[in-house]
């Protein structure tokens, strides 16, 4: 019987983490950013049907970079999760930590598998504040989750990246972005950061309307608080 | 790691009965079996009673009183039977008031799980059918006496109009194209709105005859609530139309009744 080669567990680790850098390097961007009524998400995404933003539950989003077979199932059982959670107890104990932590040990879990393929996605989840919070900030109670494909994940502030270039966004948006932003003005940023890094990319991805997926989490008297911007809505915002 | 198998299921009560079975202890109740030796009494429960629905021309409203009995009590003064489902639905409730409370916050969930992981709304056909599985789930507790009936209605986007469903305690579906109501005043709550519906009605009409409608099945019905002038407890009026689903503030329901009874 032969004795299997011995491999470091850093040298496995690292194996994985450049199979999923590679994978990862060809994904569109999306980014979240905070603006005066909510949570702006916007991504690289000229399809109608097939998206990379949605709706988890009343307050929380979903977006994703990458793999759409391997995040796809994610946002599903995230939205069941979600669901039974909202059923057994109240819907305002489903919270984006929770579900990011949930994510957060499935991801790990696939990545550390022996057998298995880590997922070659990133996972963003974020969570408007109530606006009834009790230090009177709806600002400063959203909440905003980046689950990297082992399952690691950090909270971030104001803005956040996913993607091949996200990097050289948030460098972008570190010297733009700017408190209480209007909706428009937001929309405005986040299309001039893409246009930028396109500008040096080689497949000459033009940024329009049609091009990119727009979605807001938005403070309204309504329990839902997600909403995706209409083709017509985002040329509206942007002109 | 998450278990991933039912990827592919809209079907979220299919999802609960799987997963959590002890989530739907009324709602799946085969395996309750009535024990002889405790009293009947000891089972006393609420009883939610009249609900109603009338189409008119941009849509349907959706009404009920406020009243819970517990036998030949009032259990409560301010329940709420009538809730909005989708943008362009909402369901009634009478019976057993926990199940059915229980069956329109399952449903509601039910309709908004599939809009989520399929990203198209279900259609009203579609709602309708489903709530037929819901109520025949039922059975088991329809057979203990504890029976839920809801009353559906909504907008049908591609038809555009209001549409009304009924069903039996068996999951029978039923289509009324202009009003029904449900409940022990139900049958008081039509004769009125038999008398005073007319196709194409207007919403202030529809208001106003729903108002009276409710008046005759509480003036006839221990069980149903009339408006408490009081408390200032008034029946829920939803008005389901192509813009949404919207409650009829409670200050416009005080206002028809005064006039209402002004007029007595």
């Amino acid at each position: 019987m032969s004795t299997p080669y011995y491999v470091s567990p850093e040298q496995i680790r690292q194996d994985k983490e450049d199979f999923v850098r590679r994978g990862i390097a060809q994904a569109k961007e999306v980014v979240v950013l905070e603006y005066r009524e909510g949570l702006l998400m916007v991504a690289e995404n000229p399809r109608k049907t097939t998206f990379k933003i949605s709706e988890i539950y009343d307050r929380i989003a979903f977006a994703a970079a990458g793999r759409i077979a391997e995040y796809e199932i994610l946002r599903v059982v995230g939205i069941r999760e979600a669901e039974i959670k909202g059923f057994r107890y109240y819907r305002e104990d489903v919270t984006a930590k929770w579900l990011t932590n949930l994510y957060s040990q499935h991801m790990g879990a696939v990545a550390q598998a022996w057998d298995a393929k880590p997922l070659e996605i990133e996972l963003l989840v974020c969570e408007l504040g109530a606006a009834d919070a009790p230090d009177g900030s709806t600002l400063r109670n959203n909440r905003i989750y980046h689950i990297a494909f082992d399952g690691i994940y950090s909270e971030e502030e104001k803005y956040a990246v996913i993607g091949g270039r996200a990097t050289a966004i948030t460098g972008i948006l570190q010297q733009h972005y700017a408190d209480d932003l209007e909706l428009s003005a937001a929309l405005q940023l986040v299309t001039d950061t893409f246009r930028t890094v396109e500008a040096d990319a080689e497949d000459n991805y033009q940024i329009t309307p049609q091009t990119i997926e727009v979605a807001c989490l938005e403070q309204t008297v309504e329990r839902r608080k997600f909403r995706r911007l209409s083709t017509d809505e985002v040329t509206a915002l942007l002109s | 790691m998450l278990d991933l198998s039912d990827y592919g299921t809209s079907d979220f009560f299919h999802i609960l009965k799987r997963r959590h079975p002890e989530l739907l202890t009324t709602l799946n109740s085969s395996d309750v079996v009535p024990n002889p030796h405790v009293p009947e009494s000891s089972f006393r429960h609420y009883e939610g009673t009249t609900v109603l629905a009338v189409v008119y021309d941009a849509g349907v409203v959706m009404a009920g009183d406020r009243q819970a009995t517990e036998g030949y009590q009032v259990g409560e003064r301010r329940i709420q039977k009538v809730y909005p489902v989708d943008r362009h639905s909402a369901i009634a409730v009478a019976g057993a008031a926990g199940p059915c409370i229980e069956m329109a916050k399952l449903f509601q969930v039910e309709v908004e799980f599939y809009e989520k992981t399929e990203g198209v709304s279900l259609s009203l056909e579609g709602q309708a059918n489903f709530l037929s599985h819901l109520v025949r789930a039922n059975l088991g507790l329809a057979m203990q006496g504890l029976i839920v009936l809801p009353l559906f209605a909504g907008y049908d986007v591609k038809r555009q109009s209001g549409r009304i469903f009924k069903y039996d305690a068996i999951g029978g579906r039923y289509e009324e194209d202009d009003y029904y109501a449900i409940g022990s005043g139900g049958k008081d709550a039509r004769a009125t709105l038999k008398k005073r519906y007319t196709p194409q009605i207007n919403r202030q009409d529809a208001l106003e005859i729903i108002v009276e409608a409710l008046w005759d099945a509480a003036d006839e019905d221990i069980a149903t609530g009339g408006p408490d002038l009081i408390r200032k407890i008034f029946p829920i009026l939803y008005t389901v139309t192509e813009d949404g689903v919207t409650e009829v503030p409670e200050a416009t329901v005080e206002a028809l009744y005064r006039e209402f009874i002004s007029r007595l």
